[in-house]
């Protein structure tokens, strides 16, 4: 007879397994984390065939079924199971989406010809294409010849709305832009004390250029309305499956298939075009089409100016507690608070960010380098240098932490053989210290990164919003514009997820949002890691 | 130099032109008195071995010479140190030009992590040599100097601690030697090491001893009679007889001396 495992054995198994079970739970939570993610946020791009359902009362549909489930127990037809169709087509009915009844189907198919347009406005419209029209004149008729009519224009069409958009934002822009610099100048001229003659000449020559921008608004103005009218000329009448009628202008529709038709090689063109639109494009209907581009770039530029903030803010005060200071109950007080603030909630650090960055330091700027604007704000409002700064505040505390621990590894002894040398101590610490240090340091740094990608609460108050006008970086002089508002991922899904009107539509765009969202940090996280692991094993000691 | 009664150096400085020598030196740390009134002169192009038992003042008295008690809080000195006659510890003495002309290799070897190149130029480097093409003689010369060179050749740029024990202590003496300094303090170079890297790091030594002053603190009183020229004894802080190695180890003149090397304490 095998020995009976003696009470400490036992209770060491039940340890391990206790222990091992935590881990494994964890994994599990992580892994269906990422996979939930995986799975919506792809699929959100993916190619839905188009299902023409008849019903008993002998209504028509034509719909994406989206999903299936029993109908719960208290529900009309309960122990059936019902369907969730999108249903397109919100200018005709209101609504995107439907339960079914299955038991009310009494014929469905999949016609080849059903098309799905997806539009600027209003949301996708499912239905057949009738005639393609120009300026009243038919062009094509026929569900078929209509549809390939119309997509083969479609790239011009786009070509012209990028025009359009361009011209607005860029040209028209500028001169907007002009027209108010030369607003403030006038202000700033109002105010001076000039000598008559003097303030007449300068006041003349404003007058001028005032002139000559405004001729430039109009005529660019003109160009404007010259494409737009060029822009709508195409109108493409599509049939609903109930027979009902829309006339919807060409230029309107960002892209138009027809899903039953398509192999897997166009659905995998059509997948790969919708992932472009979301990664690189603008959104639309207040961000609940279109791309998240803005967002992404917003939250990368923003983590980035953060980490530039904090890296020597965070690495030069970790210098001074280990390399400079002389110990002692001040800088033990000192560290402690430091560790402490890391654990103060996030939003306070918001708070403390829009009185002190917002209010204080942007006041005092506006009222230093931008006089003539206010009392419209220029710093003295959120934006994203100070939303980088609140950040940088926020995770300063893990810089330091990490970077005082990778000072701590560079063993003493290699800072004695460089004084006995001759080195100084300040050459010790940037030839000798540092680079040891400096795996430390960037560890400090890739947590800070990630903290700061995935913080939304204290950046609500100080400069994010649900849609920026403009990039903080563009072509414009001088380029990088700190004070500009910003759009982040984080707050992306929070306003498209929880503040829009049509949630099911969006759901799939807020899974590809988290996923882009997490990616983000995954990837900053990786190339730190890499370049971290690079940097270890070129000073790698096998003493520590 | 005119020392003052009773400060006539104990033993011999005659054997050569002294270089380093210390004034009734004595040191603190905080209340505890690490060295006491120590007088000694090391002559030039010998090698002086420092013996005694552990906690006796040896590295203390090692670190006196290229002020390396400087990065010590609370140390305390008062006599002299006294290096080519002029006395080094004034506050205006250039503490890293003097650790320029007085290299020091430590009990642990600690070579900077970067590539062995790196390492054996970085005083050069401190001291404004930049150029590559200048850096590479240099470095080749220390090498094999510290009789390293045929061992790395190959891979200079590799990371310096990829080496063994015996090889960075090598490595070490290349790079205190790569700045060309008078004098080379060694603080027990070879207790971490195996019999074999010993013997080469002695050889080396003897071969060191053509150009160069060398004082080396050991624990090792065979090590002390195969390679040193001198011998001094400390015990308690106090230098307690220093003679020509010979001398002390075959007729040693006081007790406590002949105490120590016969083993019966320490
Ligand atoms: N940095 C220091 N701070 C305080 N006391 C020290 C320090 N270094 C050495 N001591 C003390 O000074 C005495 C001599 O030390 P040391 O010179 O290291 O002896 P040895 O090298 O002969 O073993 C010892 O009692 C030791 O405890
Ligand atoms: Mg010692």
């Amino acid at each position: 007879m095998p020995p009976r495992p003696s009470r400490a054995e036992a209770r060491d198994r039940a340890m391990t397994a206790l222990t091992a079970a935590a881990l494994a739970l964890t994994v599990l939570l992580l892994a269906g984390l990422i996979t939930l993610l995986a799975v919506r946020g792809l699929g959100a791009f993916r190619v839905r065939p188009l299902d023409l359902l008849e019903l008993r009362d002998g209504s028509r549909l034509l719909v994406e079924i989206r999903d299936r489930e029993r109908i719960p127990a208290g529900l009309p037809g309960a122990g059936h199971h019902r369907i969730r169709a999108r249903t397109g087509n919100r200018d005709l009915t209101g609504n995107d989406f439907l339960w079914i009844d299955e038991s009310e189907i009494v014929h469905r198919s999949r016609p080849r010809d059903a098309a799905l347009l997806e539009r600027l406005e209003w949301g996708p419209f499912l239905g057949f294409a009738a005639e393609l029209r120009r300026d009243g004149a038919v062009l094509a008729r026929g569900p078929r010849e209509a549809f390939e009519a119309a997509r083969a224009l479609l790239p011009a069409k786009r070509a012209q709305w990028e025009r359009i958009r361009e011209l607005e934002r860029g040209e028209i822009g500028a001169v907007n832009r002009a027209l108010e610099r030369l607003r403030l100048e006038r202000r700033a001229l109002a105010r001076r004390a000039l000598p008559p003659e003097e303030r007449e000449r300068r006041e003349s020559a404003l007058a001028a250029s005032i002139a000559e921008q405004q001729a430039r608004y109009r005529e660019l103005a003109g160009r404007l309305d010259a494409l737009r009218a060029g822009f709508e000329r195409e109108r493409l009448l599509m049939r609903t499956a109930d027979g009902r009628e829309r006339e919807i202008p060409l230029g309107h529709v960002v892209r138009m298939i027809r899903p039953n038709a398509l192999g897997p090689v166009a659905r995998a063109g059509v997948y790969l075009s919708r992932l472009r639109e979301f990664l690189l494009d603008e959104p639309r209907e207040s961000n609940t089409e279109g791309g998240i581009f803005p967002a992404l770039f917003g939250t990368v530029l923003m983590v980035l100016i953060m980490a530039l903030a904090v890296t020597p803010f965070g690495v030069f005060a970790a210098i001074y507690l280990r390399e400079y200071s002389r110990g002692g109950p001040f800088v033990r007080a000192i560290r402690v608070a430091v560790h402490n603030l890391a654990g103060v909630p996030s939003i306070v650090f918001g708070v403390f960010g829009l009185g002190f960055f917002v209010y204080g330091v942007g006041g005092v700027i506006d009222r230093l380098f931008f006089p003539d604007a206010l009392p419209t704000p220029t710093f003295g409002t959120g934006g994203i240098l100070w939303a980088s700064l609140t950040l940088a505040l926020l995770t300063v505390p893990v810089v330091i932490v990490a970077t005082e621990e990778g000072l701590d590894s560079v063993p003493e002894i290699a800072r004695q053989g460089s004084r006995a040398l001759g080195a100084t101590r300040f050459e010790t610490l940037v030839r000798v210290i540092l680079p040891g240090a400096s795996p430390g340091i960037l560890t400090g740094l890739i947590l800070a990164m990630s903290r700061a990608a995935g913080e939304v609460a204290p950046l609500m108050v100080v400069g994010m919003v649900k849609l920026a006008p403009a990039l903080p970086l563009d072509t414009e002089y001088p380029y990088l514009h700190l004070e500009r508002k910003f759009m982040h991922l984080g707050f992306h899904i929070y306003d498209v997820g929880f503040q829009s009107p049509n949630v099911e539509a969006v759901l799939p765009l807020v899974y590809a949002t988290a996923l882009l969202l997490i990616g983000v940090v995954l990837v900053s996280n990786l190339a730190a890691i890499l370049l971290r692991n690079r940097l270890r094993r070129r000073f790698a000691s096998p003493h520590l | 130099m005119a020392p003052g009664p009773g400060s006539q150096p104990t033993g011999p400085g005659q054997v050569g032109r002294p270089i380093l020598a210390t004034r009734d030196l004595s040191l603190w740390y905080g209340g505890s008195q690490a060295l006491s009134e120590v007088t000694l002169d090391v002559p030039e192009r010998q090698i002086t071995a420092l013996i005694g038992p552990s906690g006796c003042g040896k590295s203390t008295l090692l670190r006196c010479f290229n002020r390396m008690n400087d990065l010590i809080d609370g140390v305390r000195i008062t006599g002299d140190v006294l290096f080519h006659g002029q006395s080094i510890l004034g506050h205006d003495m250039d503490v890293n030009a003097l650790r320029k002309r007085i290299g020091m290799v430590f009990q642990r070897s600690n070579p900077f992590p970067k590539s062995i190149f790196e390492n054996v130029a970085y005083g050069c480097r401190i001291h404004g040599i930049r150029k590559r093409s200048e850096l590479e003689p240099i470095v080749e010369r220390s090498l094999r100097r510290a009789a390293l060179w045929d061992e790395v050749k190959d891979r200079l740029h590799e990371s310096a601690l990829g080496l063994s024990g015996g090889q960075q202590q090598r490595l070490c003496i290349a790079r205190a030697i790569a700045v060309e300094p008078e004098v080379i303090l060694l603080d027990e170079p070879c207790s971490a090491l195996d019999p074999v890297s010993t013997a080469r790091i002695e050889e080396l030594m003897r071969e060191l001893r053509e150009t160069y002053t060398l004082v080396i603190v050991t624990h090792n009183m065979q090590q002390a009679a195969r390679v040193s020229d001198l011998t001094g004894f400390f015990y308690l802080g106090r230098l307690v007889e220093f003679a020509p190695t010979g001398e002390l180890f075959v007729s040693p003149r006081d007790p406590q001396t002949e105490a120590y090397i016969t083993g019966r304490f320490g």
